[in-house]
């Protein structure tokens, strides 16, 4: 049989399901190669004894007739979500040492599911950045290539799944944190409607733009992961009720009528020409498999960045306001008094970027200049939301670059925050608007690094995007691209 | 010049709701340290709030019995800053957009009737509690009480005395009660007040500086606060200074008010709408179902008593002030109908038992239709008044209904002529020196007659028959005498 | 332009002990910031609303039931000092 780390989801789910093989043979292979893999560095907790645990269990029910989807497999969670049994460090100081208490809902929906939950990925600290360098734990390395950076914040989700670690895992995607990544790596990645997916038990950075996303190397594998962790949670009041359709049907749907939105204002200057190139490419050859390419316009694009930058920070001020060394989490030893307790252990807690972004935050939500910023912040994330609103009127898709570059060296940005913020210049509207929206691999650039394609749809029509991908895919051959070993 | 003082009150009322205002673990109190915590309420990361239908319920219950206007679209604000009893930092409340605004309440102290606006009512949750501990030099802290729901309560400056302000908090208290939203308990904490108070020169419009007293936990304190500090601030403005705004707290065993020590200018909240909670929509159909669903109000119910009972105002003021009593007195009178007898046995007799024993009437040993059998006794005189007392220290005690105690113990009052005859010439009979001088002519001996009659009878003969009886038979006596 | 006052209260609002050295870093980038955002004033925004859920949901609400919550060992599990069953930090000082 066939190594594990070279199967997907689909394929390990035939392979078990025809008893070729088990999951504690699975899930051994893989924390081999897991243990292999250490010059990734994608990993902060790999759950060795629990892992094994699981799969026996797993086993177990798959000998008492129980069939599941995930059954068996080993999928990886980002280490800002909530597994009891491991920690959940968000790669902070601050919360190094704290033991989940509780399962966070998609936790619990994967167990339900029979994943063996195998570990925890490395991450940007608190899930701030795009390329993975600001962990306490050190920076992930781009399986394509070890001196640059994977992407971010999902980094570790992103370079495990490429590498073969695990066929899939979960991210999280606040500004683009799991779609970025994916391009930057050659693989899938979904960051689905906001409210599709519980937050409940996901470490929040912000409220209002935060989702958990998925990760894999096929279409079909993303579908399926995708459809385990959907649903709504009456634990998480921001989830919508919004029935979740079997994504996986929609892939061999094809194309033929679709409208492919191409918004002008996406392909600008400082855009690589190498990716701009593989996208319209890409583009085209969607129009060939029968969809229209269509003109769009977003007016109100050059303003994301800067309306996310006043949010983005605002919530993240008040969601970190809780790591205070009191109930739980690294608190300074000795502390002179109260006020000690509270200044040291965040400042010695907390790294450069958590505390600059912080920082912001609570400039922008003072009292003198809340109007100015926060307030007029909220207002012209309403215009960009109706921006994508008026463009689907006359697309079905929306497609653009993902990012503005293929993977850059490691310490090449960390000097200049706008610098890095920009990479996250295509993501971010999306986020805004609340839209579901998905990476595939679309290229590779003369450097051998990997170029993906953005696709936007509707809110709640994820299947739109599993239709594009899937005729994509079944016509292109990216998405099977792998680093020499 | 003359001063007048200016006084509002921010009331924090706790809900008597199962669950916290945010998520599912228990609201109530008493328990061990730490015992009602879950993820939300420790601050846990990835803890989110779903707020609890009832609080708003209660929240326009309030605010309707309060005459406000119901505010159709509402949000929740986070409120910012660090204290070890704030788990997640910030405190979920509403900023801008409270739930009720523009209402008034009547209140009535002494013979004056005072209208007081309501500014404001909004929803928020409790913080947990901290305990000193000088000794370890540490503090304690216990989130229990960490997120229960609250409403604050803010009344306009309408309040010009000390009197009139422990007036307005007993009348929300009452309120509140009533609707059964809080047991409004000022000891246990359930209902707290801030206080803000200025002086003014009679007939300035302007307001004076004012200063904030805060967490004073009774009735009684509030006013002494408030006498202090207006003392207080008439001796600042006297000598010709300013009073300086700030925080204080009242030291009830001083009887003083004393400047918190918190040195930080005042602190800036950077309130803004909670991102995880999305809007609560009120509308008008939801707000008529409430509408419909509301008790009557005690200023209601003490009209009503007045006007269809016939009751005195301080009576009915006495009945009415817990939604129990009247909801008791009313029941009484169905059985018993007569609201004068009702109201002297429910105020005298039941409430003294009650008290002494400390029991609330939610408990009372006499139910409503026992006290009205009781009262029926007596006005059919199956038994006398007295009777009616030692009848009623038994049904206390025991629970049982009057006509099992007065059939069991043979307590029928004697109402027949024949037998009370006899029982009177049985006296005589029997006091043969006193019955000489009262017939010789010593009418003030009558009572002594009564008094042996009552006790020859068990204390079973009806007192005005025996009275009757007694002149008539002495008349007799007389008569025969003098043949 | 952040001011050295500026940036010592937004660290006082933030509970961050910022030192002279991370005071001058701070001032430089938080302007950068800043001034990339300043733009948005150049939007017209008066027919706007503020967004409050971005799909529009509302009243999402749960009836007054009580659900299982953690145990005392979960809070033991992960808090840095306590006494008993209280959590415990150095004296609060009003």
């Amino acid at each position: 049989m066939t190594h594990p780390s070279q199967l997907g989801i689909g394929d390990l789910r035939t392979a078990l399901d025809g008893k070729k093989t088990s999951s504690v043979e699975v899930t051994t292979a893989l924390l081999e190669t897991i243990n292999a893999g250490k010059k990734y560095n994608a990993f902060i907790e790999v759950s060795n004894e629990q892992a094994l645990s699981q799969a026996k269990a797993a086993d177990e029910r798959f000998a008492r007739g129980e069939r599941a989807p995930l059954l068996g497999i080993p999928i990886a969670i980002k280490d800002n979500i909530l597994a009891v049994g491991t920690k959940t460090t968000c790669a902070s100081k601050i919360l190094g040492n704290f033991l989940s208490p509780y399962d966070a809902t998609v936790t619990k929906k994967l167990r339900a599911s029979g994943a063996v939950i195998i570990g925890k990925t490395n991450m940007d600290e608190f899930a701030m950045g795009s390329s993975n360098e600001t962990s306490t734990y050190g920076s992930v390395k781009n399986p394509w290539d070890l001196d640059r950076v994977p992407g971010g914040s999902s980094g570790g989700s992103a370079a495990a799944t490429l590498a073969g670690l695990v066929p899939g895992a979960l991210g999280t995607d606040t500004g683009g944190s799991v779609r970025q990544p994916a391009s930057l790596c050659g693989i899938y990645g979904l960051k689905p409607t906001y409210g599709r997916v519980s937050r409940y038990g996901v470490v929040a950075f912000a409220s209002s733009l935060d989702q958990v996303g998925t990760f894999a190397r096929s279409a079909a594998d993303l579908a399926s992961l995708t459809e385990v962790i959907s649903g709504h949670d009456a634990l998480d009041s921001t989830s919508v009720a919004k029935a979740a359709p079997a994504y996986s049907s929609a892939l061999t749907k094809g194309v033929k009528g679709l409208r492919v939105g191409v918004p002008k204002e996406y392909f600008i200057k400082g855009l690589d020409p190498e990716v701009e190139k593989a996208v319209l490419t890409a583009i085209r050859k969607i129009e060939d498999l029968g969809a229209t390419a269509v003109p769009v316009s977003l007016p109100h694009t050059e303003h994301s960045l800067a309306v996310y930058y006043v949010l983005a920070p605002a919530e993240a001020s008040s969601n970190l306001a809780r790591f205070d060394g009191i109930r739980y989490g690294f608190r300074i030893p000795e502390p002179k008094d109260l006020k000690d307790l509270y200044y040291r252990t965040r400042s010695e807690g907390f790294g450069k970027e958590v505390k600059r972004r912080i920082m912001v935050g609570a400039f922008v939500l003072s009292t003198g200049y809340y109007d100015a910023y926060y307030l007029r912040a909220q207002k012209v994330r309403t215009l960009i939301a109706k921006d994508f609103t008026n463009a689907f009127t006359q697309c079905d898709v929306i497609a653009s670059p993902v990012a503005p570059t293929t993977a850059f060296k490691i310490g090449e940005k960390m000097n200049d925050p706008i610098a890095m913020y920009l990479s996250d210049v295509f993501t971010i509207p999306v986020n805004l608007a609340g839209l579901p929206s998905m990476s595939v691999p679309c290229g590779m650039d003369g450097k051998g690094l990997p170029i993906g394609l953005q696709l936007i749809a509707k809110p709640w029509d994820e299947e739109a995007l599993f239709q594009v991908a899937g005729a994509y895919e079944a016509a292109t051959n990216w998405h099977s691209m792998r680093p020499a070993a | 010049m003359e001063f007048e003082a200016v006084i509002g009150l921010e009331v924090h009322l706790q809900l008597q709701t199962k669950s916290k205002i945010f998520c599912g673990a228990s609201a109530d109190f008493g328990a061990s340290p730490n015992e009602f915590i879950d993820p939300l309420t420790l601050g846990l990361p990835g803890s989110l709030p779903v707020l609890n239908r009832r609080v708003a319920e209660f929240a326009v219950m309030l605010g309707l019995a309060m005459n406000c206007e119901i505010r159709q679209f509402n949000r929740f604000a986070r409120k910012h800053y660090f204290y070890p009893d704030l788990p997640k930092g910030y405190q979920i409340s509403q900023f801008d957009e409270p739930i009720c605004e523009r209402g008034h309440i009547t209140v009535h102290f002494g013979d004056a009737v005072r209208t007081i606006g309501i500014k404001r009512i909004h929803m928020e949750e409790d913080a947990g509690k901290n305990i000193h501990d000088t000794r370890t030099h540490s503090s304690l802290v216990d989130l229990n009480r960490a997120g229960v729901p609250l409403l604050e309560i803010v009344s306009e400056p309408d309040i010009r005395s000390p009197s009139e302000a422990s007036a307005y908090l007993k009348s929300v208290r009452q309120i509140a009660r009533f609707l059964e939203i809080s047991d409004g308990n000022m000891d246990e904490g359930s209902l707290r007040c801030d206080a803000n108070i200025s002086l003014r020169p009679v007939g300035q419009l302007k307001f004076g500086t004012r200063t904030e007293i805060k967490n004073i936990n009774s009735f009684k304190f509030v006013e002494r606060a408030l006498e202090y500090e207006i003392v207080r601030q008439m001796a600042v403005l006297k000598s010709g200074k300013e009073v300086a705004q700030e925080t204080l707290l009242f030291d009830s065993a001083q009887g003083v008010t004393r400047a918190m020590r918190s040195k930080e200018e005042s602190a800036d909240y950077r309130y803004f709408p909670d991102p995880d909670l999305p809007p609560l929509v009120i509308n008008e159909s939801w707000i008529e179902e409430i509408r419909e669903k509301l008790p009557k109000l005690p200023e209601q119910r003490l009209k009503e008593f007045c006007e269809v009972y016939g009751l005195s105002t301080y009576d009915a003021a006495i009945l009415t002030a817990e939604r129990a009593c009247a909801d008791y007195f009313e029941a009484v009178f169905k059985v018993c109908n007569n609201a004068k007898s009702a109201c002297n046995w429910v105020t005298s007799e039941l409430f003294g038992a009650l008290n002494k024993q400390s029991v609330d009437i939610k408990e009372t040993p006499v139910s409503a239709q026992h006290l009205g059998e009781l009262i029926k006794l007596v006005e059919g005189e199956t038994i006398s008044g007295k009777m009616a007392k030692s009848v009623f220290e038994e049904m206390f005690a025991t629970s049982k209904s009057p006509g099992e105690i007065v059939e069991a113990k043979g307590l029928q009052q004697v109402t027949d002529d024949g037998a009370i005859l006899a029982i009177v010439r049985q006296v005589f009979e029997q006091n043969k020196s006193q019955a000489t001088e009262f017939i010789g002519g010593n009418d003030r001996l009558h009572s002594f007659f009564v008094g042996q009659t009552m006790k020859l009878s068990k204390g079973s003969a009806n007192p005005k028959k025996v009275n009757e009886l007694i002149t008539a038979e002495l008349s007799r006596l007389r008569a025969e005498a003098q043949k | 332009m952040f001011s050295s006052d500026d940036i010592k209260k937004l660290g006082k609002l933030a509970h961050l002990y910022i030192s002279q050295e991370e005071e001058v870093e701070l001032i430089h980038k938080l302007s950068a910031i800043i001034e990339h955002v300043d733009h948005l004033t150049s939007v017209d925004v008066s027919a706007v609303q503020p967004m409050s859920h971005v799909h529009g949901s509302t009243n999402v609400t749960r009836s007054d039931e009580l659900t299982p919550g953690l145990s005392i060992e979960d809070l033991m599990k992960n808090v840095p000092d306590h006494s008993g069953r209280f959590i415990r930090v150095p004296l609060i000082v009003e």
